[in-house]
């Protein structure tokens, strides 16, 4: 009995990395400019050989929103963000570009978010953009996962980037960080007790009942969700992965979420910047 | 003292008919990868262990396996293999195994464990806390099911 079972186990495991298929490698181009959306994996990712853009497991449906900013959902936000990029706000009765000029002065800034700012915390665009709106604005704080305006602008300066790959450090002040994202990565949670990994590093490629598995790549973020007729952030997209498996999730802008953003966004440094990319 | 019997046994089934027969996940015993005693002494029913096998919010099975006896429903998953012919493959008790805690059978295996006990898993939402995917009837039902995929 137990050497059958053994068998069967093998025999198992065969059969179900068998099925692990890469996705079909077609050009990503938008607006005339191809993307890098496949890409070696950088080697202190162990579990990866190839890094693939999301884009590349949706439907044709999806994949022909994001390759014509006419059709892509995410862009009427877009305007709003260059909309409030030059609006003065605040005590200090400022506007973002009386700061930094023309918002193209963007161009590069999303490829390295998050990073370790000068007093050593790790922080992501929202934070950045928070922290010029308190203390250069004395404006409010926009709300991480709610505030259209939040979402707006990240979307806004991301596109500055788009095409541009990815690359968010990992060494030095930032390594502890990425440590932990790493560690988080890995780690079962949830009453369905499962790792990030599970799903995006073992079964990408794999249907989970109607959805195709992607790698969980953040390159694209702010992303358009159909399902949630509207643009969302990365924390937002980890938190709801997280209640999938019945996990508590951990706080949106907290240090766990961060350090995973970090984590995964090294995951797929490499890949263009997709920003607002458009997903189901 | 026959009496008494009587009624101790009579208690006990309405317990389990009522699915309140408490066995905790913790005193389920799970030896050489098989579970070799029902958990509710209630034989499991087929019908409803198909029900269970293809809810979103319970066993969920379909989203990871195909199986050919639901051809009717759309989308089974490829995570896991065919559940085809399962019946010929695994002895009762091994399928109980795998359905009460999957790791006791495939270490590291993504399938979830229907019967665990919540207080060994990380960060379970609250309201999930102190409760198991599956109640002990539905794990019985689940494998009487199974038991019919030949
Ligand atoms: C039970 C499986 C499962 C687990 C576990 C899981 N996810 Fe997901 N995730 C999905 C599915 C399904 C989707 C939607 C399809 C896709 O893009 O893969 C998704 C999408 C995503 C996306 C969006 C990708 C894109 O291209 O827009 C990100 C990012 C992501 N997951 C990150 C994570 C992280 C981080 C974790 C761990 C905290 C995690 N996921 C855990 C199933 C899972
Ligand atoms: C999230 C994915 C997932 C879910 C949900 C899931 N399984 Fe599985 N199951 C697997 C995987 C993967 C394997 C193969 C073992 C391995 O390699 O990890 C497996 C193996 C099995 C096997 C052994 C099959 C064989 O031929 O060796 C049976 C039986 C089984 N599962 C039944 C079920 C039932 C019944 C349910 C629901 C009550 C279920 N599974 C839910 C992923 C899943």
């Amino acid at each position: 009995m137990k050497k059958t079972l053994m068998a069967t186990a093998l025999a198992t495991i065969g059969a179900a990395s068998a099925l692990m298929a890469d996705p079909a490698d077609i050009p990503l181009v938008i607006e005339g400019e191809e993307m890098i959306s496949s890409v070696k994996a950088p080697d202190y990712i162990p579990g990866l050989d190839t890094a693939y853009s999301g884009w590349l497991f949706r439907s044709e449906e999806t994949q022909a929103l994001e390759i014509d900013d006419f059709e892509n959902p995410g862009m009427p936000a877009v305007d709003y963000g260059l909309e409030l990029w030059s609006t003065a706000d605040g005590s200090e009765g400022k506007s973002c570009a009386d700061c930094h000029g023309d918002i193209s002065e963007m161009a590069g800034v999303r490829t390295t978010m998050p990073k370790v700012n000068e007093n050593g915390e790790l922080w992501a665009m929202e934070e950045y953009i928070n922290n010029c709106r308190v203390n250069r604005m004395g404006a409010e704080a926009w709300k991480r996962i709610k505030s259209p305006e939040m979402l707006a602008m990240t979307a806004a300066i991301g596109l500055q980037s788009r095409g541009m790959p990815m690359n968010v450090a990992i060494d030095g002040p930032a390594e502890p960080f990425w440590k932990l994202g790493e560690e988080l990565y890995y780690t079962r949670v949830g009453q369905l007790n499962m790792s990030c990994a599970n799903c995006h590093e073992d079964n990408y490629g794999n249907m989970i009942r109607a959805d195709h598995l992607s790698q969980g790549q953040i390159n694209g973020f702010p992303t358009y969700r159909l399902k949630w007729g509207g643009l969302g952030s990365i924390h937002r997209r980890f938190k709801g992965c997280m209640k999938n498996i019945r996990a508590e999730p951990y706080k949106p802008g907290g240090p766990e979420f961060l350090a995973l953003e970090l984590y995964v966004a090294s995951r797929g440094n490499g890949l263009s910047v997709e920003t607002p990319a458009v997903r189901n | 003292m026959k009496r008494s019997l009587f009624a101790a046994a009579f208690a006990a089934s309405a317990l389990a008919a009522a699915g309140a027969w408490a066995i905790t996940p913790a005193e389920v015993k799970i030896e050489d990868g098989t579970v070799a005693e029902s958990l509710t002494g209630t034989p499991g029913d087929p019908a409803n262990g198909r029900k269970v096998f293809a809810n979103r919010k319970k066993g969920n099975c379909l989203a990871c396996h195909a199986n050919s006896d639901m051809a009717e429903m759309l989308f089974h998953g490829e995570i896991g293999p065919s559940l085809d012919g399962v019946a010929e493959r695994y002895e009762p008790e091994q399928l109980r195994a795998l359905l009460v805690n999957s790791k006791s059978v495939f270490p590291d295996t993504i399938m979830p464990g229907f019967f665990v006990d919540s207080a060994t898993l990380n960060r379970v939402m609250p309201k999930f806390q102190g409760k198991t995917i599956l109640t002990a009837q539905e794990v019985e039902d689940v494998l009487a099911y199974l038991l019919t995929l030949k």
